[in-house]
């Protein structure tokens, strides 16, 4: 690691404060920037961590029912206190990584890392959810633009996410074996008025929604429905651990696996 | 009755006490007065010229004590190969220079460039970030068979070519071989790569050099299993220390598997830079570091074929197989795809005629060594994947063409050199076709696909040469050194026993092993015995431990050293006894006078020795400590049978161990739950091999898999409870324990039984693919399936 001061904030506002100084970063887990702080691949002067954050902490229901969680909340509390309202967020995060992970890791950090092959994203985006920011509310769909890349500012910070509940939903992961990140994993989240479909861990250009197995299993949810269709493995990651063809032949899998599971 | 005590008795590993507590200490809590750290600057080129290393703005910054670079090391030796081979036309092996800093040119990613020597790690490594290296990239060499090609780029510009040896074995068998494979009834033949493997110890290599400027003694403390090989190699070879003015200490040790039998630069250089600096010089490993420094394991390429006769008997078999050693030849690099695998090409079969070559390549990747079986994996995958092969091609049973063709008589020669003193292998195929419920497969079957799931079974056998071994052979063979084993056993005043043995543990679990054979020795608690190892000061010169050898050859020792304690102990016993010498005997700790209920206790002996009031002096020296070397007659030949089962999804292509049993014959056993722990171990390796573990470079001589995000290791979850049996036992006939080794069976016997599983299961499914290399990751099973 390089050198770096550390700026302790109790208040968002005092973190978006912090992070005006000169090459500032918050630090939430710090689970994904601890290592690569001590490989030397970042060098920031100031880190901001947002730990002591009381009002990003914490799971509660707001009056549209939505459930809505803290950006700095652990995922070992998502997957323990969003088990009755939300039994398909909480099994992943209770599966990501390990209990060191899980007790550091947090949901803000994962959103707004976007990491190809993280869990949360494909949640958020599969339950069209809504990331709260210190500055505005970002729906889903407008937040993730790619690998590692999304619609936050410089400086901006994931204060809260919104989970509209669905009827149903289904997370199905399917381990690279070495980081046991997912090396494809699906979303299913079944509404009154639609199926929604996000895949993590296949594609270069980081979460997506599978529309066309939306379109099918909107108008029926049965894993048969989605027999025949294939997304392109020309787009999607390619490395030692599977081909691009291979996480294109899993999507469809993990998809009625999915599926399956809430038939 | 499971014994409490003695040979045979479960007792509980009295080292795990201070490892589960915490308290261990190993190389890295050591912490010298002014020690300052070291931090390499490794190439992130596989290979290039070095053009310059210019540390001139890194010496300014702070903190900096001293910056070395290979110009430093121009006086200092090459970092010694410990084994020679001998090519099919006699020629030496082509050996070049190994620097402890790179010097000209640099040859694989993680190679040591430069050192810096700070006042912290932090700013050794600030510093080492200021040095501007000039590198002129040279096209890398990765792939073997293009390395030997004409025109390929030269790992090392001044040997004629990259390829270190030819080696053919036995070289005057080919003729005949290559005869009998024209006069075959049926020949099979298998193409298959045994894959690169990173170690990973859970302790990664750590050095800490020491010199004292009022003595001119220089102590190296180190992550080692053998360290008077590493005082005898650094001493000698590379500094030019003599040994008396060099002491190596391997304190607790966790884990080595292989990787830390070498001699590394990174210890030259610590010991070298304590003098340099007249200070304490200490590295500690990153993982990251130890991924691209560490000797990496297996690494071959194999073309194999067996000839059968008309009846189904193996009349030859031959080999071409291409082994990997890196950019430069580590300790026993050479040792390894010859002397430790060539020999054992027969495993458990009677085939009268077999000729095996090995070409070994120099690439710009990781120098490649000895790892968990060393050779012997090698050999029991190729051979079992092929008698498989066989079996399938023939129509006939992959057990019963292997029972067919059993080796049934002992002492058996091979025609590979090597002689098997006993063993029984119809034996262990009987108990593991009993421990492994064979006759419920067929139900597991069916249970699996009903869900969806193909089931499939595999079975192998292997056999391998363990104890390592008769001095005068090894010296015929080529290897620098002899391997024996040594144990100095000094007996205290009031009875207790310290043994200091040559061998080395570093999770074996000797300090509750060794105090068992000697408790049954005497006839005493084992709580009385005391083992050290793993200091040069302190223990009389031995070899180490690799190649499961320990209770073998130093355990032997061991009991040398006894039997010459309970002689000199009888002698003061038939004084104080006033008896003849040939009337005394020793039991349960005891001297006793023949026929009679006279007896003294082995406490007054032990006392008279040091207190010799009433004692022969005449005739007998006072005292009791005794040191013997032993040199053993063969090597020993642990074999076994061992059973897979494995549920194939045959839509993601994920295969799941859902059994595994094995059935070994490791001779004599003195402590059966530290054998089963040895065994289970093995297994994990083994299974991680042929299902997870894969070492990886690109084209360029980047290294892939380089850190754990990338190189899967198997997990508890990832395994089943297998089903570990011991109890046939076929004792060596030349050890005086009768023990064969058990530290390495687990990962030599389990690949080929996972992968003709999974073969299994695929065939069950309607796809016969021939064969699926490892690791059998869920691409390529899915690949396969689809292919
Ligand atoms: C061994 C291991 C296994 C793992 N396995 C999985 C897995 O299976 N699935 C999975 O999804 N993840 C996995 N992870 C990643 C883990 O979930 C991380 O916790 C997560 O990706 C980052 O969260 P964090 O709170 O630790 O963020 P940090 O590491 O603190 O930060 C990550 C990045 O986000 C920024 N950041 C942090 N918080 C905020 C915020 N509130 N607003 C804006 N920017 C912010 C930081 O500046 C940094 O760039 C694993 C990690 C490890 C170490």
């Amino acid at each position: 690691m390089y050198n770096f001061d550390v700026e302790k904030p109790t208040s968002i506002a005092d973190a978006v404060a912090a992070l005006g100084r000169e090459e500032a970063q918050p630090m939430s887990g710090g689970q994904t920037l601890i290592p690569t702080l001590k490989a030397r691949l970042a060098m920031p002067s100031v880190l901001v961590s947002l730990r002591g954050i009381d009002e990003m902490q914490g799971i509660c229901t707001d009056d549209q029912g939505r459930l809505c969680i803290g950006g700095g909340t652990l995922h070992a509390v998502v997957a323990k206190e969003a088990a009755a309202q939300y039994p398909a967020l909480a099994g992943l995060a209770a599966r990501i990584g390990d209990p060191a992970v899980r007790n550091r890791g947090t949901i803000g950090g994962s959103v707004a890392n976007n990491d190809p092959s993280a869990c949360y994203p494909s949640a958020v985006l599969a339950s069209g959810a809504t990331v709260v920011t210190n500055a505005r509310e970002i729906a889903a769909d407008d937040f993730f633009e790619g690998m590692f890349a999304t619609a936050l500012e410089e400086g901006e910070i994931v204060t809260e996410v919104k989970f509209p509940i669905p009827e149903k939903a289904h997370y199905e992961k399917f381990i690279q074996p070495a980081s046991r990140f997912p090396l494809v994993a699906v979303f299913v989240a079944k509404f009154g008025d639609g199926v929604r479909v996000a895949v993590t861990g296949a594609s270069e250009d980081g979460v997506f929604r599978w529309t066309d197995a939306e379109a099918a299993l909107s108008s029926n949810f049965d894993a048969g429905a989605i027999e025949g269709l294939t997304v392109d493995g020309s787009g999607m990651i390619s490395d030692l651990h599977g081909s691009g063809d291979y996480r294109a032949h899993l999507v469809g899998v993990m998809t009625k696996r999915a599926v399956a599971a809430l038939s | 009755m499971p014994k409490d005590g003695g040979i045979g008795a479960s007792s509980k590993r009295r080292e795990d006490v201070r490892f589960l507590t915490g308290e261990g200490n190993y190389t890295d809590d050591i912490n010298l007065n002014g020690q300052a750290y070291v931090f390499f600057l490794r190439s992130d080129i596989a290979h290039g010229t070095l053009n310059s290393v210019d540390t001139s703005a890194a010496e300014a910054m702070p903190g900096v004590v001293k910056i070395f670079t290979g110009a430093d090391f121009e006086a200092v030796g090459s970092i010694p190969c410990g084994w020679q081979v001998t090519d099919k036309h006699g020629e030496a092996m082509q050996e070049p220079r190994h620097p402890v800093l790179a010097h000209g040119k640099v040859r694989h990613v993680g190679e040591p460039i430069a050192a810096v020597v700070a006042e912290s790690l932090g700013e050794a490594r600030d510093a080492a970030e200021a040095i501007e290296v000039d590198i002129s990239e040279l096209p890398a060499v990765v792939d073997m068979k293009e390395a030997v090609k004409d025109g390929a780029p030269k790992v090392h510009d001044d040997l004629t070519s990259n390829l270190c040896y030819d080696w053919g074995f036995v070289e005057e068998n080919k003729g005949a071989v290559d005869q009998a494979f024209k006069d075959a009834a049926h020949v099979t033949t298998l193409e298959l790569v045994n894959n690169r493997l990173v170690a990973n110890p859970m302790e990664p290599r750590v050095a800490v050099g020491d010199y004292a400027r009022g003595t001119g003694d220089h102590t190296l403390y180190t992550t080692s299993q053998n360290p008077h090989v590493i005082r005898l190699l650094m001493g000698a070879f590379v500094l030019g220390i003599p040994e008396h003015k060099l002491r190596v200490v391997a304190p607790d040790v966790g884990g080595g598997f292989g990787t830390k039998i070498f001699h590394y630069q990174e210890e030259a250089f610590c010991t070298f830079a304590a003098k340099a600096c007249n200070r304490p010089v200490k590295w500690t490993s990153s993982r990251s570091e130890a991924f691209m420094s560490d000797a990496h394991g297996r690494d071959h390429v194999t073309k194999i074929q067996m000839a059968l006769d008309a009846d189904n008997n193996f009349t030859a078999l031959r080999t071409d197989t291409y082994a990997n050693m890196g950019a430069y030849l580590s300790t026993f690099a050479p040792s390894v795809p010859t002397w430790l695998h060539g020999t054992l090409m027969a495993g458990n079969y009677k085939t009268p005629l077999i000729y095996v070559n090995v070409k070994a390549v120099f690439t710009n990747t990781v120098p490649v060594d000895a790892y968990r079986g060393a050779g012997r994996p090698e050999a029991t995958y190729q051979l079992e994947r092929l008698v498989d092969k066989c079996a399938h091609e023939l129509g006939v049973d992959p057990i019963a063409l292997r029972r067919q063709n059993f080796i049934t008589e002992f002492p058996y020669a091979t025609p590979v050199a090597v002689e098997y003193d006993t063993g029984d292998y119809v034996a262990t195929m009987d108990k593991l076709e009993e421990i492994s419920d064979m006759a419920g497969f067929n139900a597991r079957r069916a249970a699996s696909e009903a869900k969806g799931k193909l089931r499939g079974f595999g079975v192998n056998c292997y056999i391998e040469a363990c104890g390592i071994a008769p001095s005068n052979l090894v010296g015929q063979l080529g290897a620098r050194a002899g391997l024996y084993e040594s144990a100095t056993v000094r007996v205290n005043a009031t009875g207790g026993l310290v043994v200091m043995t040559g061998s080395h543990s570093h999770g074996q679990g000797h300090e509750t092993a060794f105090p068992q054979v000697i408790a049954e020795m005497i006839g005493i608690p084992e709580e009385m015995v005391e083992i050290v190892h793993g200091d040069t000061a302190n223990t009389p010169m031995g070899m180490g431990t690799y190649g499961s050898r320990s209770l073998a050859v130093g355990g032997s020792a061991m009991v040398r050293a006894t039997e010459k304690i309970i002689a000199k102990a009888k002698k003061i016993a038939s004084h104080l006894l006033e008896a003849s010498e040939g009337d005394i005997e020793l039991k349960d700790g005891a001297f006793s006078v023949a026929g009679t209920d006279k007896s003294v206790a082995w406490g007054d002996v032990t006392l008279a020795a040091y207190v010799p009031h009433n004692y022969p002096l005449e005739d007998i020296e006072p005292g009791l400590e005794e040191t013997a070397f032993y040199d053993p007659a063969n090597f020993t030949y642990p074999s076994g049978a061992y059973a897979c089962e494995v549920e194939l999804d045959p839509e993601t292509g994920q295969v799941t161990i859902e059994r595994f049993a094995a059935a070994d014959d490791f001779g004599n056993i003195v402590n059966p739950m530290i054998v089963t722990g040895q065994v289970h171990g093995g297994l994990a390796q083994g299974i991680g091999q042929a299902l997870m573990e894969n070492c990886t470079y690109d084209s360029d001589g980047q290294l892939l898999s380089a850190s754990y995000m990338d190189y899967a290791i198997p997990r508890a979850s990832d395994l089943p409870f297998y089903t570990v049996d011991h109890s046939c036992q076929t004792p060596c006939t030349h050890n005086p324990l009768g023990v064969k080794g058990c530290g390495e069976a687990g990962a030599i016997g389990s690949p080929p039984a996972v992968v003709n599983a999974v073969l299994d299961a695929m065939r069950s499914g309607g796809k016969d693919v021939g064969h699926i290399d490892m690791p059998v990751t869920p691409a390529r099973v899915w690949a396969a399936m689809n292919g």
